[in-house]
This record gives structure tokens, sequence and C-alpha cells, in this order.
């Protein structure tokens, strides 16, 4: 420790090439922690779902409709606990670039079958008293300050309402938080029978089931059997585990890990090379310094020590204030992004991982110039002064 | 200062030869230098004819060739590079011609320096530190950093930073030889003060006769050889 005070000075050599590398790290790190931020976002998805529910869609696509009528045969497959139906609203609120998900459901398959969809008992109640009323994520909510009670105007590309009006009007009467972490709050839902009644066209048809089984052992079985009583019929399904459908659902992104890893150790390698060439300088430009304390007595060893412990702090603090900063920009930025990334947050182990990668920086960048701070033969770089 | 005419400094048949490519430079040849304790030394010589080769042998800071160095009694020349530093840390004060004092720390850190390779507390550095800079007459400079300093005052700081261990020798190269006339005189009476009140044995490199004056003893290297007379 007492030699602390030299590693500190020396950083200070150079003020403004030391602060610029820190710089450069602490960006560094600071994309390392919001990149993890989306991925998490993106494949959390994937860690949310539930081994016990199913989905199952139009053999050809998510976009086909499927029979209403399937629900009960679904419901008699063996192993099958329950089956509630979604469609793909696709609701614009004012303008379209105010993009939420809108889903016409069946109030009590959906709430029963999605404990992450946590609504007060009292609302539930109003829901199923009221046909036109929608139940709404807190997210959703925040992001445009509505509240129980305000009637809220959807248009939708996909079905207009028939009638005087294309425009379909909602009563919020609940509001839903996440009932596990990272869970999604940006989802607007409202009646079936209210929907069906009143939409223009493809009455009795639905987007997807969700279905719960009675064991995840069970699941890709049943999945068969699903798709089995579907077969050769005019809507032929697709059933999936809802973690591959969440996969499957990321990899429409491309495989978002293997970009964000590669875009990482792009900027990482960048890095290195920017703190390494900065220890490679300091060193270069103190060799008759270096050769002055291995005078006086300290070991090569010691010398070693004193050029890593420069890379170190460099790394440190780099890494450690990108770090912060992302912990603090990624809170600030959840709730704007809630609606397009739910579950944007920084994992610990993203974390853990930073402070490796902290270690290995500081390491990585320091040891060449270290070392030949270490091999610097005395006499010679006392004669380089001269 | 009983044991005044004892031999602290014993080179005996030192070969020093470096390898340029595939030519042998023989800087010091069968060379033997006998130094006793309290003894004030200057050595002179042409450029190049190895006087900051023999010193960086007798300090520890290179190794011969051939032969032997002793210090104190002491055998360095089969030392390995971690042996040779804990010694020279113990046993060597060093002061340069550019007194090669750290930029980045101030006067009073530069001297404590050495100290940080002891086991002296935080307090204790501080002190021994601050009575080295009196005994050099910089006491008030402490905090100046090197930059801040007159050369001659930069040289003080180095001898201070040399003495403040109170090792068993004190080893100079040039010391005068950056300084105008008035400094160098100042550090010379300061060095001289040194061997005279404190008894500390020095071998200086010099090319001033001048400075050569003020030792107790002159030694001139020519052509890899000591000897004891001004070669023609
Ligand atoms: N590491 C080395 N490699 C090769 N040659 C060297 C090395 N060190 C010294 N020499 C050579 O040894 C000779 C003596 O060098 P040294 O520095 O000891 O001379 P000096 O007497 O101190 O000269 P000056 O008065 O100019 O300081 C020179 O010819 C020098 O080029
Ligand atoms: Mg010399």
């Amino acid at each position: 420790m007492k030699f602390a005070g030299l590693v500190w000075s020396n950083l200070k050599r150079r003020k403004l090439r030391t602060a610029l590398t820190i710089l450069s790290v602490l960006v560094a790190f600071l994309l390392f922690g919001f990149l993890g931020a989306i991925k998490q976002a993106l494949v959390g998805g994937v860690d949310l779902s539930d081994a016990n529910r199913l989905i199952v869609r139009h053999r050809v696509s998510i976009i086909q409709m499927l029979p209403l009528a399937y629900m009960d045969r679904i419901g008699r497959i063996p192993g099958v606990v329950s089956v509630t139906p979604f469609i793909w609203f696709n609701g614009i609120y004012q303008d379209p670039k105010n993009f939420f998900g809108s889903f016409p459901v069946d109030p009590v398959g959906l709430l029963d079958m999605y404990p992450e969809i946590s609504l007060p008992a009292a609302q539930r109640k109003a829901w199923l008293e009221t046909r036109t009323g929608a139940v709404v994520g807190r997210g959703l909510v925040d992001r445009f300050g509505w509240k129980i009670g305000d009637r809220i105007p959807l248009v939708s590309p996909i079905w207009p309402k028939g009638g005087a009006s294309d425009t379909w009007e909602f009563e919020i009467v609940g509001i839903y938080d996440a009932g596990r972490k990272g869970a999604d709050t940006s989802g607007f839902y409202f009646r079936y029978d209210y929907f069906d009644e009143a939409r223009q066209q493809g009455k009795g048809s639905i987007g997807w089931y969700g279905v719960r089984v009675d064991s995840p052992d069970h699941a890709a079985a049943i999945s068969r059997a699903i798709d089995n009583e579907f077969a050769n019929s005019p809507a032929e399904t697709k059933s999936e585990s809802e973690g591959a459908f969440a996969q499957g659902f990321v990899q429409q992104f491309g495989d978002i890990a293997a970009i964000v890893l590669a875009i990482l150790a792009a900027v990482f390698f960048t890095i290195l090379l920017v703190a390494g060439n900065t220890m490679a300088q300091s060193v270069r430009e103190r060799t008759n310094e270096l050769g002055v304390l291995k005078a006086i007595g300290f070991s090569n060893e010691r010398v070693l020590g004193i050029v890593l412990a420069e890379s170190f702090v460099i790394a440190a603090l780099g890494g450690i204030l990108g770090l912060a900063l992302a912990l603090v920009l990624v809170a600030a930025f959840a709730p704007s992004l809630a609606t397009y990334l739910p579950g944007f947050f920084l994992p610990p182990k993203q974390l853990v991982a930073g402070a490796g990668l902290v270690v290995v920086l500081g390491l990585v960048a320091g040891i060449l110039p270290a070392l030949s701070a270490m091999r610097l033969r005395i006499a010679e770089a006392l004669r380089r002064s001269a | 200062m009983s044991n005044n005419d004892e031999v602290l400094v014993d080179v005996h048949g030192v070969d020093r030869v470096f390898r340029r490519g595939s030519e042998e430079i023989h800087v010091l040849q069968k060379l033997d230098l006998q130094v006793r304790r309290g003894e004030f030394l200057a050595l002179m010589g042409p450029s190049g004819s190895g006087k900051s080769t023999l010193l960086n042998l007798i300090g520890g800071l290179d190794r011969p060739s051939s032969g032997t160095v002793a210090i104190g009694g002491e055998r360095i020349d089969g030392l390995n590079d971690r042996e040779l530093a804990a010694w020279r840390a113990r046993h060597v004060g060093l002061v340069f011609q550019f007194y090669n004092l750290l930029p980045v720390l101030n006067a009073q850190k530069n001297v404590e320096l050495p100290l940080l390779l002891t086991s002296l507390s935080a307090t204790q550095r501080r002190d021994h530190a601050a009575a080295a800079l009196e005994i050099v007459g910089l006491k008030d400079r402490n905090t100046s950093f090197p930059s801040q300093l007159s050369g001659g005052e930069q040289q003080r700081v180095g001898i201070a930073r040399a003495i403040v261990t109170d090792p068993t020798i004190l080893l100079c190269d040039e010391p005068t030889g950056d300084l105008d006339q008035k400094s160098g005189d100042e550090i010379l009476s300061l060095l001289q003060a040194l061997n005279r009140e404190q008894g500390k044995t020095i071998i200086m490199v010099t090319h001033d006769p001048h400075a050569s004056a003020r030792a107790t003893r002159t030694v001139y290297l020519n052509k890899g050889r000591l000897l004891a007379e001004k070669p023609e």
C-alpha cells in the first residue's frame, strides 16, 4: 500500500492521457452494461417462460387465424388443464408510434393461466362486470398517464369496428402489476366477447391459444397430440412450449447473444489497444525513471508490480464508473423503454462478468509494458538519460 | 573511527567486456582497486575510459565479466538480480549527473523513495526524509517539485535521497557535471562535509580537477587500467 502514492503520481503525470484512457474504458463498460440489459430484455422472455404452458398457433404463421371451436377440442385432450385464446389486435392510440401490445382475451382464462399478470380481486370483478372494460399494465399506464375510469379510444388497422365509427372505445377497469421479476407490464387486455361481437370480419376466429398442461414432462407429448388432432384440417396447428416460442421470437432478431458478443469483443479489443498503448507509452517515456527506481534497490518484480498496478487502476476506475453509469442509465431508461423492451434491467451476473473483465483488461493491457519495465537493464536505462 | 584502515571496497582482477554485435569491447581489464572506509576517492579519466562502468560494478548495478567485487567483506559479484537489488537498497547511495529525480514527486517524496523498501513506518519515513533534507539545506523546499528547483537544488535533493538510508557507500557519477561553478562548489562542499563529519565513504567520478582536489585521493582510469598518477 505504501507504493500507492507512487502509482497514483505516475498516473497523474499525463492527466489528459490518463483521463482519456479511463474515459474510453468507461465507455466500453457502459456499452457492456447497456447491451447486457438489452440482451436481458430480449432473451429474458425465455427465462420467464413457464414449462407448464404451451402456445398453439397456426402451422404456417402466427398471423393466420385459428377457429374458436378448437378451444373445446384442445381442452378435451388428456393432460390439458386449461385453454385460453389470444388475438393480436394491433391497437393504435392517437399515433402509430405509440406502439404497445393489445389483445382481446377471455378474462378468467387469462388471469388463471398467467399469474405474472397480478390484478387486485376487486378489479378482476369489475372487469367481469364491464363489457368494454380493459386491464392495462402498470408500465403502459405510467407511460400515458392513464388511470382507472379513463376511456381509451383505439383504432386497429386489422380489426375495424363495425358500426358508425371505426374507433374502439375501452374503459380502464384494472391496472396489473408484474407478478414476477422482469415480467412485462406493457400489455392492454380487453374482453373477447365485446370484440367478437363488434368486429366486422373474421368472427369466431382467434390468433393463438395458451394451454396449461398437467406436467412439464407431458408437454412434448401433449403438443404432438394437439397437432395430430388438427392434422389434415384447413387450419393445422403448431404447438410448442412457451420457452421454445420465446426462443423462436428472439431468433427473429438474429442471434442476439452472438451479435452482442461480437460487438463487445470488438469494443474490448479496441480498448485493450488503447489502454495497452497508454501503458506502453508511459513505460517508454520513463525508461530512465524506472532505471533509477531499480538502481536505488527496487527489485524487478516490484517494478513489474508498480506498472501493473497502474494498468489495474485505469481498468478499475474506467470499469467501475462505466458499470455504475450503466446501472444508473438502465434504471433511468427502463420506464420509458418498458413498452418496447419489458424486462430491461442489468442482471447481477452481467455485473460479475464486468468485474472479471476489469481484472482481465488490467492484466492484459499492462502485462507487456510491465514485463519490458521489469527487464530493463539498469545501466542501459540510465545511459539513455544522458 | 577505529576501523579507518579497513578496506571497504575490494575490486580484484575485474574484466568487463561488452559485446556489440560480433565485436568485443574490453572496457576494464584485470582491474584492481581498494578503497578504505572513510575515503573520498575521485575517479578520473577520459570519456569512454570506463569510469561509469567501474562505478556500476562497485554499486552492484552490473556484474563483472570476471574477477571479484567485495564490499565490506561481502562478495557481490555472484549475487542474483533480486539479491543485488536488496543489497543496493541497504548499502548504496547513488548520486547522478542529471539528478534523476522523479518529476511527479515533490522533494520530500523523492527523498522518501528508498525508504519505501525498508520497514519504517510512514511517520518514520517522513522524519528521516526531513532530516536528510535538513542536512543538504533544503528543509523548507520539501514540497517543491523538481521542476521548481534549480540544478544545484535538485542535486542536493539527489544527495538527500542517496544518504537517507545511511548507506555504507556513496557513489557519485559526475555530480557537478551539469552545474555551474558556484553550485558545483556547494555540492562538493556538501560531499566533503559528509565525508569529514559523518565519515561517509565516497567514490566520485569527475572530469573536473577542481572537484578531484576536494577528494582525499584521486585515481585515473586509462585504457581499462587504473593509475595513481595522471597519464600524459
Ligand atoms: N551496455 C553497454 N554496451 C556496450 N558498450 C558499452 C555499454 N556500457 C558501456 N559501454 C562502452 O564502454 C565504454 C566505457 O563506458 P563508460 O560509460 O564506462 O565510460 P565513462 O568513462 O563513464 O565515459 P564518460 O566520461 O563519457 O561518462 C564506452 O566505450 C561505452 O561505449
Ligand atoms: Mg560515465
